[in-house]
């Protein structure tokens, strides 16, 4: 990839390669097939049958049935656009937070080390159990959130969240951009101390403002921490399940409802084990190829390679 | 602006961002110190409108009827048991194969850690159902087993980049120095690079046994008895007969408990935490 990173690092070729140093990639190599490698090869096989439930699973090849199935599928349709809006709405407020936050906690003052723990608490807690805490937060009749938003006249009425289609999205959005926020910025975080002092003075020495410095010189440096923000959060918020399952249960009449859940529900409520795996397999292909174009597109705008 | 004594903006500058921090750290602590609050208050307060906002007085009894009500300390143990088990198995596991990749060429190595970064981006949904009837079909269903092995397989990815490049920074004349000593590959993971970056490794641990005790998708298909449940997926059962009449002040108390031993340890370890996850980001 990088001839002069190449170069530059110690290689392998002065400890001798022998098979008794490859060993101690065995290990790895078998947990990894066994809980992905195969999982994958299988999900990928009965996305492609006819499962039925007969004692054992009886698995008959069935093509791209499954799939004709699912592109026919309004109910697939509808979970594919609310999956897109939940990934849009909470990445666009996520990155903004985020390096809004990174921004703040990059200079140096007094306590900036209590502030960022406090800032990463939430990235570190258990999605599904402060889910359970959000919807305490929006409940309609006694919850905080619409307690606060009365106090300031914001609202004149309580609103019932989890119980209309838009605000049960909003709220899942907020909880989630509260939860992941903190990632975004740890990585922005990082970007930024890659960042050199001497570049910086010297834009302010050119005579840049504080807002030209950050538009001409920080985010275009930030650029690599990011794309790498951005590929994972796409990711992880396509791939949505704890915030659904629990603070919605994908309601308000599958208003809410997302891909994995579908998916879910299709293994677990429906016992479709050939429809759930087709929905998986569809929604990773989708994300893959949303994440190859983003990242040829960066790759290609920056005119190396 | 311009008119404004220098000192005078400075001051309205500093306060700003003062400002700035201060709502940051807010809106990151507020949903945690309402379940706090909520969990501390009798019954009549959490009902009554307009909201009561601290408890008066604080009480005990939402911690004490969840207690009662729900095994809470089994699904704590369980959690802790579960991830400290995974946690060991992926670093160690995660120690031996960084030992190796450290030493690669740097072609081979960046395409390897390439290879691992899309296996870690796969996402949970797509592995579960061949895990489920995985476990099914050894009879781990209810077994811890069924948790441990992907929760460490699925944290390799991580595990692997933190520790490679902790170890990739050791100077290869240490381990040349073990080799001419006689020891075995394996005698020199564990006796020369974990000791000598034994902080990356603790590092390590920390973040895969987060990332474990935070699991939920598993935990909540794979353990269907009340005694075998993590408490993640404990806390999903704790409703009420039925929606109307869910006990919000235990429920707060379980997110409280099932929290608190995260906040203690990223208080104690913030450093470490954000230190390396700024590494593995970074890498990714």
């Amino acid at each position: 990839m990088n001839d002069a990173r190449r170069a530059a690092t110690p290689g392998g070729t002065g400890l001798g390669r022998e098979w008794r140093e490859d060993l101690l990639l065995l290990p790895a190599v078998i947990v990894a097939a066994a809980v992905v490698g195969i999982p994958i090869l299988r999900v990928v096989q009965l996305s492609l049958s006819r499962v039925e439930l007969d004692g054992g699973l009886k698995i008959a090849w069935n093509g791209l049935g499954q799939f004709v199935r699912l592109w026919q599928d309004g109910r697939w349709w509808i979970a594919l656009r609310n999956t897109t809006e939940f990934t849009v709405l909470s990445i666009v407020c996520e990155m903004a937070l985020g390096v809004a936050g990174a921004l703040l906690l990059h200079r140096s003052f007094r306590g900036r080390g209590a502030a960022r723990a406090l800032v990463v608490l939430p990235w570190a807690l258990p999605t599904a159990v402060m889910s359970l805490g959000w919807a305490w937060i929006f409940n309609d009749a006694f919850g905080v959130m619409n307690d606060l938003l009365l106090r300031i006249g914001v609202l004149d009425h309580p609103v019932a969240w989890l119980g209309r289609p838009d605000t049960a999205m909003a709220a899942m959005v907020v909880a989630d951009v509260w939860k992941t926020t903190p990632f975004v910025t740890l990585v922005v975080l990082a970007g930024l101390q890659g960042i050199s002092v001497e570049v910086q003075e010297a834009a302010a020495l050119d005579g840049l403002t504080g807002g030209q410095r950050l538009r001409h010189i920080v985010l275009p440096l930030l650029r690599p921490a990011l794309l790498v923000a951005l590929v994972f959060r796409i990711i992880q918020a396509f791939g949505a399940f704890d915030v659904v399952y629990v603070m919605t249960g994908g309601g308000p009449g599958g208003s809410t409802e997302t891909v994995s859940l579908y998916a879910y529900k299709n293994y677990f409520r429906y016992l479709d084990f050939a429809y759930g795996s087709a929905v998986a397999v569809q929604s990773v292909l989708l994300v893959g190829l949303v994440t190859a174009a983003l990242m040829r597109l960066s790759s290609g705008s920056r005119g190396t390679r | 602006m311009n008119r404004l004594p220098r000192w005078l903006s400075r001051l309205a500058g500093q306060a700003l961002f003062g400002a700035a921090v201060l709502a940051l750290v807010a809106w990151s602590l507020a949903p945690a110190v309402w379940q706090a609050l909520t969990a501390l208050k009798p019954d009549a307060q959490i009902t009554h409108m307009p909201l009561v906002y601290l408890p008066r007085p604080a009480t005990w009894e939402h911690v004490a009827r969840l207690w009662q009500r729900k095994p809470f300390g089994t699904y704590l143990l369980n959690s802790a048991w579960v991830s400290a088990w995974a946690t060991l198995l992926c670093v160690a596991v995660a120690a031996l194969a960084a030992a190796r990749v450290a030493r690669l060429s740097a072609r081979s190595r960046e395409g390897l850690l390439l290879g691992l970064l899309v296996i870690s981006l796969f996402p949970p949904i797509l592995l579960l159902f061949p895990l489920y009837e995985g476990a099914r079909a050894l009879g781990w269903i209810n077994h811890s087993l069924a948790l441990i092995l992907p929760y460490a397989a699925l944290n390799l990815p991580l595990a692997l980049w933190v520790l490679e490049s902790a170890f990739r920074q050791l100077p290869a004349a240490l381990d040349e120095a073990g080799r001419v000593d006689g020891l075995s590959p394996l005698q020199r993971v564990a006796l020369i690079h974990v000791p000598v970056a034994l902080p990356a490794v603790a590092t390590t641990a920390l973040l895969v046994f987060i990332f474990c005790w935070n699991e939920f998708m598993l935990a909540v298909t794979f353990m269907t008895r009340d005694d075998r449940k993590t408490v993640t997926a404990g806390i999903a059962s704790v409703s009420g007969a039925s929606v109307y009449e869910i006990p919000w002040g235990q429920l707060a108390a379980a997110v409280l408990i099932a929290t608190l031993p995260l906040l203690v340890l990223v208080l104690l370890f913030q450093r470490r935490i954000v230190a390396g996850l700024t590494r593995g980001a970074v890498k990714g």
